[in-house]
């Protein structure tokens, strides 16, 4: 049990996913035959490192497509029982608008699940970009945490173990993403986990199962096939490279008044 | 400035509580670096105070933990970072640093008051008696040999006590100053700008628990030993000062993105405590204490301007703290704007509970100095039994 004391419990939660659905139906077919032996409840036969060989998640956003919607922001809080009245979030979009004197003004109200329409003369350009956890590949969130409740997996995404966590408040401090914060219920750190519990089943994060325009696209770049790829080979940036996180949230078109 | 924050910045995490503590311990180490300026230097001049100087250290020490403890979202989890520490966080070697420190501190007090214990045990009875022995843990020979033996013991512990020190804060420095993530904190010299104002607070902490507990005791001032205080206490303000302004400075001479919104967190959000501990913290107390050194200053008056100063000292370094602790998480790691932070009465790491949490180690020290007199050099006057002083005093 070195990894993820908290399997049990997302691969419970994801057993409820897959019922309640849509997709469920194709999407187990996807599912590597180890998580399905842990589906029945027999989490001893999964073996992760091998589970975990099997793929490398990656995920995109293409930020000209994003519409500030804020649909994502709003499954994100469903899915994983963010509370939808608190100031936190695992993941929110934010608006740019860039004036003509030069000033860009930044805002994320109630992490976009409150913009409301501007129109205003002064802007030369406007656009949205969704933020969530970057993954990254040197996560110093981790680095920090004093009893190494946070951790990254074998296939790529940084989680919390809710169990081991003393909700000291370093990591939040290490993320240089303001991707952390404590839940403020259950009093441990919390963050997005590009929705694992729903991954592992081949399930798409809520965030991008939701996403009308095709922002946030996901997939398991051990796939030929994976929709992440393609915008991998187009230019792409990542946000703050020189805190040498090396995030792994790549982004098409980042302008550089991205913060 | 009103900028762009995270919407997961709203909410500043570590409140007063996480400012306090490495106050506490700054007080602890600099407490204790006098002790060992006195045993391991062999300033004697500080012999008044040196035995004060460690019982105000376990004193502050034995809180220490608390605020952190208080802190977290899972406080019965808290000794996991003992349990399971994770080698690569600067956080997890808390437990270890403080446990080691904490056995360092309680010997050397223990060896130091031994002789004083077995002489209560002898002249006390009741209850006092028996705590008194078991105080002594059995150990009650006091033959020369032994006491020569017991010294060599201290001055040992003295020796390994001011590494663990320095290592104490100097590794709460490396807790802010790590975090590459905020701009504030994110320096090198963090670590040593942590341990001077710790010595600075410790000295300043232990000239007021001198001059005060004298006044009340009706003892007279060892001269020496204040003059000698106020002249460490200068000698560290000042290196702690310049080493703070050097790293503000160089921060805006660099001029780097971060710099318009922490030049906006030092004027706009954190004004008054920044004066605090620029003016009231140093500059001010620098020139009263070289004026309470000056010969044509009467006795009186330098007593009274370097407890005047010491007091000020150790608001100035409380609003340090409050300055790098809470000051860093209002600038947004976005660098485009501020947080805000509303302290509250009592919920959320509240004023009042703050205060409490100080108030403490006061009380603490109190009643040690009551059941462990730690007033060296005037034995005489102080031996006599403790519950006579306290008939005395009540
Ligand atoms: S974005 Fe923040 S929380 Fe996510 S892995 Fe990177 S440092 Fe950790
Ligand atoms: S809040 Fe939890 S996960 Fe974050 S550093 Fe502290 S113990 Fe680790």
């Amino acid at each position: 049990m070195k990894h993820g004391m908290d399997r049990r419990s997302f691969l419970n939660l994801g057993g409820k996913v897959i019922i309640g659905s849509v997709v469920s139906s194709t999407a187990v077919l996807l599912v590597p035959n180890s998580i399905k032996a842990a589906d029945k409840g027999d989490n001893d036969t999964v073996n992760w490192e091998q589970v975990w060989q099997q793929q490398e998640w990656g995920f995109a956003i293409d930020t000209k497509k994003c519409i500030g919607c804020a649909r994502c922001v709003k499954a994100c809080k469903e899915e994983n029982s963010v509370p939808m009245d608190e100031e936190v979030y695992r993941t929110w979009v934010e608006r740019y608008m860039q004036k003509t004197n030069g000033q860009m003004s930044i805002e994320s109200p109630g992490g976009g699940l409150e913009f409301t329409p501007r129109n205003e003369e002064d802007v030369t350009k406007s656009y949205f970009v969704p933020k969530l956890c970057n993954q990254c590949n040197k996560p110093p969130c981790t680095k920090v945490c004093p009893v190494g409740a946070t951790y990254k997996t074998g296939d790529g995404v940084v989680l919390v173990d809710r169990k081991r966590c003393v909700g000291c408040g370093y990591c939040i401090q290490a993320c240089p993403y303001g991707a952390r914060f404590l839940h403020p219920e259950l009093k441990v750190a919390d963050k997005c986990t590009w929705c694992y519990h729903r991954i592992v089943k081949g399930l798409l994060p809520a965030c991008v199962q939701v996403c009308p325009t095709g922002t946030r696209v996901f997939g398991n770049l051990a796939d030929p096939d994976n929709p992440v790829t393609p915008i991998l080979k187009d230019r792409i940036g990542v946000l703050k490279p020189a805190m040498g996180t090396q995030p792994r949230v790549f982004y098409r078109d980042l302008d550089q008044g991205v913060v | 400035m009103a900028g762009y924050v995270f919407p997961n910045e709203l909410e500043v995490h570590w409140r007063l509580f996480v400012v306090i503590y490495p106050y506490i311990t700054g007080l602890v180490a600099g407490a204790f670096i006098v002790s060992s300026l006195y045993h391991v230097f062999g300033k004697k001049e500080l012999k008044p105070v040196f035995r004060l100087s460690l019982v105000t250290a376990l004193s502050f020490l034995l809180v220490a933990p608390l605020p952190l403890l208080f802190h977290l979202g899972q406080p019965l989890r808290a000794f996991n970072i003992m349990w399971t520490p994770n080698p690569t966080s600067a956080m997890a070697g808390f437990g270890y640093i403080y446990g080691f420190y904490l056995i360092v501190v309680l010997l050397e007090v223990w060896f130091i008051f031994r002789q004083d214990l077995v002489k209560y045990a002898g002249e006390t009875s009741g209850a006092a008696r028996i705590g008194y022995n078991l105080l002594t843990l059995g150990a009650k020979d006091v033959s020369e040999s032994t006491l020569a033996l017991d010294r060599k013991i201290i001055n040992a512990l003295a020796v390994i006590g001011i590494p663990s020190a320095v290592l104490l804060h100097g590794y709460v420095g490396f807790i802010f100053g790590a975090v590459k993530a905020n701009a504030w904190w994110s320096s090198p010299l963090q670590p040593v700008i942590f341990l001077l104002s710790a010595i600075v607070s410790g000295i300043a902490l232990l000239a007021l628990v001198y001059t005060v507990s004298s006044y009340f005791r009706g003892k007279k001032i060892d001269r020496e030993c204040l003059l000698a205080l106020n002249k460490y206490l200068w000698a560290f303000l000042l290196a702690a000062i310049v080493l703070e302004q050097l790293d503000v400075m160089q921060k805006a001479y660099e001029s780097r993105a971060t710099w318009p919104v922490l030049h906006a967190l030092l004027e706009e959000a954190i004004p008054v405590t920044h004066a605090l501990q620029i003016y009231v913290g140093a500059a001010i107390p620098l020139v009263l204490l070289l004026i309470a050194r000056w010969n044509k200053v009467s006795f009186k008056m330098s007593y009274w301007l370097t407890s005047l100063s010491s007091l000020m000292v150790l608001i100035g370094v409380l609003s340090m703290r409050f300055n790098v602790v809470v000051g860093g998480q209002l600038v947004s790691k976005s660098s485009q704007g501020l947080t805000e932070f509303h302290p509250q009465a009592f919920a959320g790491e509240g004023v009042i509970p703050t205060i409490a949490l100080l108030a403490l180690p006061v009380v603490i020290l109190a009643v040690m100095t009551r059941l462990l007199p730690p007033w060296s050099g005037e034995e005489q006057d102080v031996i006599t039994t403790p519950e006579k002083e306290t008939v005395v005093a009540s």
